[in-house]
């Protein structure tokens, strides 16, 4: 049976590896993920997760040790935040390299100097082009829902890609709200067990074979086509997933984007994580002043759902980005993403980039009503 | 067991790797494959192991083999270590392969973790004294006096007692050996794989290389043996059983202690390139380091005796 819990968002990416049966488990703390590795160690511990917990020295040892985990054949997981996502980012590139399914928690939060602990997008957005699936959740159930979801897309034999799902800092991390949590029989059905469909190593099983040697660029340039084809063929594995989790456990958070009153708008406000949540509070007070507007949020921002995004905004009069980062000296990176798929698809809609709620600071809905009402 | 037993085990260095001629590290490494058979990961760092065992798709080790960043060895060992312990396969070696620079440098935090944390892994490291695959640079091994095309001049500080270091960290084995003794690297394999099981073992290869060393392939091995007989690199070996440890000098160095015994050390350096750049205070350093090596031994030695 499902239970509901009052869990913080953090609690509810633990239960959510709880649930996928990770079998092995390689993190190292930093706020505010923490509380994932503490949970997570305390049931390794006490029974209730049977899984080898490694208890490294870095981060880059975190990655590192997932990743041979995952090679040699089991169902791996991670977690970190800011300064430990880039510490360990050689290994990060790697793990997409090396096709290894693993998945991440990834707090959000800034990264130093100063030191803040709070929300801010560009630590995983620094990672956007290494070859990982990029999940950024809006409220706690859908933390713990993307985590399941996230195996079962990474181990898909068409994508085989690490895959990242981003809750903020605090925002979700440190709130507790209600999250239904699955039954185990249910989830079991959902996501069998790991079974590699190539070598892993572990000679019991595969034949000798050597990886990651020395390959010349006619050929990299093959391994990174296959990359780029298990990105785009996730797409299609992702609404399947999706579509097959809401038919069994009843919740749909969104395939790669999820729309809300978008149909008849003409300005859409499009954003990620919990501003997406903000957003639709945004569109329902400024519809009761009798303004048509819609909030769409990009749910996967690996790989793009240009698609989606084309047949969602393709007539609208304006498009609002509202981002918790700002690429520096140029302009907000959402915003610069939807920019590229309109202009590809030859769309002259206009997009607004607002950076707000850097290193954590209010984001208020009057802040966004202001700059939509301003732009129509 | 003999040198002509040892050689008719199966090889698993194929014919074909590129490494120069007279590489030790391909000398080491075949008495490794041979001592620990079929059933070994080996987990390889950047370092020009990654680069002589063949270009995709060739491959000239025949074992499983994952070549990895260059500071992340120990730690992804770790990983697969643990994922085939929870899947019930306990008796495959899982080894890392790497060089001075893989392990005792960049990879030292990992290295460190992987030791304390007692995984049960085996590193080697085949200690060639500089980072030879990006062209002979300094390295934390490289020892005082030494040519690199990072010190000019020579190098002013001593080598990091590295096999002493993870003796510290409390590791089940830790061994020294020189590519002079092929046996010796056999016989420490083994005892290492022997411990499967029982946590972290360390094995430190000291591996006289003709490029970078400046000498003659020819003279691999005879190196090998005057770095030894020099007392520039003592061969010992040590057990840590419930804490307490076991430490013992091998054959020729339990006969180094005097130093009277010792082979002169200018006859070591006199055969090789890279030294001619040293200076009187470079060889007083070379000789303090070799003074404090053989004052920690005697430090163990006299610990291990009660
Ligand atoms: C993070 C990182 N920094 C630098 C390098 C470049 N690099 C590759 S191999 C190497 C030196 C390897 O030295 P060592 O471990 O002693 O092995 P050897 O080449 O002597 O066999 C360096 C500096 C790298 N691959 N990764
Ligand atoms: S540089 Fe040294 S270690 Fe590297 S392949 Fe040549 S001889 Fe071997
Ligand atoms: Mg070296």
């Amino acid at each position: 049976m499902s239970e509901v819990l009052a869990l913080t968002g953090n609690e509810a990416v633990a239960w959510g590896v709880r649930l996928s049966r990770v079998e092995v488990v390689a993190a190292y703390p930093i706020t505010p993920q923490t509380v994932i590795v503490e949970k997570l160690s305390e049931w390794v511990e006490g029974g209730e997760l049977d899984a080898e917990y490694i208890r490294v020295e870095s981060e880059h040892s975190a990655m590192s040790a997932v990743i041979g985990a995952s090679a040699a054949g089991a169902r791996a997981f991670t977690a970190t935040s800011s300064h430990g996502l880039f510490y360990m980012y050689e290994m990060v590139a790697f793990a997409a390299g090396a096709r290894v399914p693993v998945v991440m928690g990834v707090v959000n939060r800034f990264v130093g100097p100063p030191w803040n602990i709070w929300a801010d997008w560009m630590d995983a957005l620094a990672t956007r082009d290494l070859g990982w699936i990029q999940i950024w959740v809006s409220n706690n159930q859908e933390a713990l829902d993307s985590i399941i979801q996230a195996y079962r897309i990474a181990e898909d034999k068409h994508v085989l890609l690490p895959v990242m799902v981003m809750l903020e800092g605090f925002v979700l991390s440190h709130t507790s709200a209600p999250v239904r949590v699955p039954d185990q029989k249910d989830v079991d059905e959902f996501l069998p067990s790991y079974n590699p469909p190539h070598y892993v190593l572990n000679p019991e099983i595969s034949k000798t074979f050597g990886f990651g040697n020395i390959v010349w660029p006619w050929d990299t340039v093959h391994l990174r086509w296959d990359m780029h084809k298990a990105m785009l063929s996730a797409k299609g594995v992702i609404r399947r997933v999706v579509r097959e989790y809401e038919e069994r456990f009843g919740v749909n958070h969104g395939g790669l984007i999820k729309e809300y009153k978008v149909d008849d708008a003409e300005v859409v406000i499009v954003s990620m994580a919990s501003i997406a949540e903000t957003a639709e509070i945004v569109v329902d007070e400024l519809r009761k002043e009798g303004l048509k507007v819609g909030a769409l949020k990009i749910r996967f921002f690996r790989p793009f759902p240009t698609k989606e995004v084309i047949k969602a905004l393709k007539d609208k009069y304006r498009v609002v980005v509202v981002e918790r980062d700002i690429s520096l000296g140029h302009d907000g990176v959402l915003a610069m993403e939807l920019r590229s798929v309109l202009h590809r698809y030859d769309l002259q809609i206009p997009v607004y980039s607002i950076s707000l709620g850097l290193g954590g600071d209010e984001i208020l809905p009057r802040q966004i009503k202001k700059v939509v009402k301003e732009v129509m | 067991m003999s040198l002509r037993e040892i050689v008719s085990k199966p090889d698993l260095l194929l014919p074909g790797h590129s490494a120069c001629p007279g590489c030790p590290s391909a000398i080491a490494l075949r008495m490794a494959l041979k001592a620990l058979g079929e059933k070994t990961v080996l987990v390889i760092p950047a370092s020009c192991s990654s680069v002589y065992q063949g270009i995709y798709p060739g491959e000239s080790f025949n074992v499983i083999v994952y070549n990895v960043a260059f500071a992340s060895a120990a730690a992804v060992a770790s990983g697969i270590r643990r994922a085939l312990t929870k899947k019930g396969y306990t008796d495959v070696n899982v080894v890392v392969w790497g060089g001075d620079g893989g392990l005792v440098d960049i990879g030292m935090a990992t290295m460190s973790g992987a030791a304390e944390r007692g995984e049960d892994l085996i590193a080697i490291c085949y200690d060639n004294e500089a980072y030879m695959n990006t062209g002979i640079q300094r390295s934390g091994a490289t020892p005082p006096g030494a040519w690199t095309t990072t010190t000019w001049t020579g190098k002013t500080e001593i080598k990091k007692p590295m096999p002493f270091i993870m003796l510290e960290h409390g590791a089940r084995y830790v061994a020294t050996a020189s590519v002079g003794y092929p046996i010796d690297i056999y016989n420490k394999v083994k005892k290492a794989a022997s411990l499967r099981g029982e946590g972290f073992r360390y094995i430190h290869i000291l591996a006289p290389d003709p490029p970078g060393w400046r000498f003659d392939a020819s003279l691999t091995v005879e190196l090998g043996k005057l770095a030894v007989n020099t007392g520039f690199w003592p061969l010992w070996e040590a057990e840590v059983i419930n804490g307490k440890i076991k430490f013992r000098l091998n054959p020729p160095s339990n006969k180094l202690l005097d130093p009277s015994k010792r082979v002169p050390i200018e006859k070591f350096i006199e055969k090789q390139g890279r030294f001619r750049v040293a200076k009187e205070f470079h060889l007083r350093k070379l000789h303090q380091q070799m003074d404090f090596y053989w004052q920690l031994v005697k430090a163990y030695l006299s610990i291990s005796k009660d």
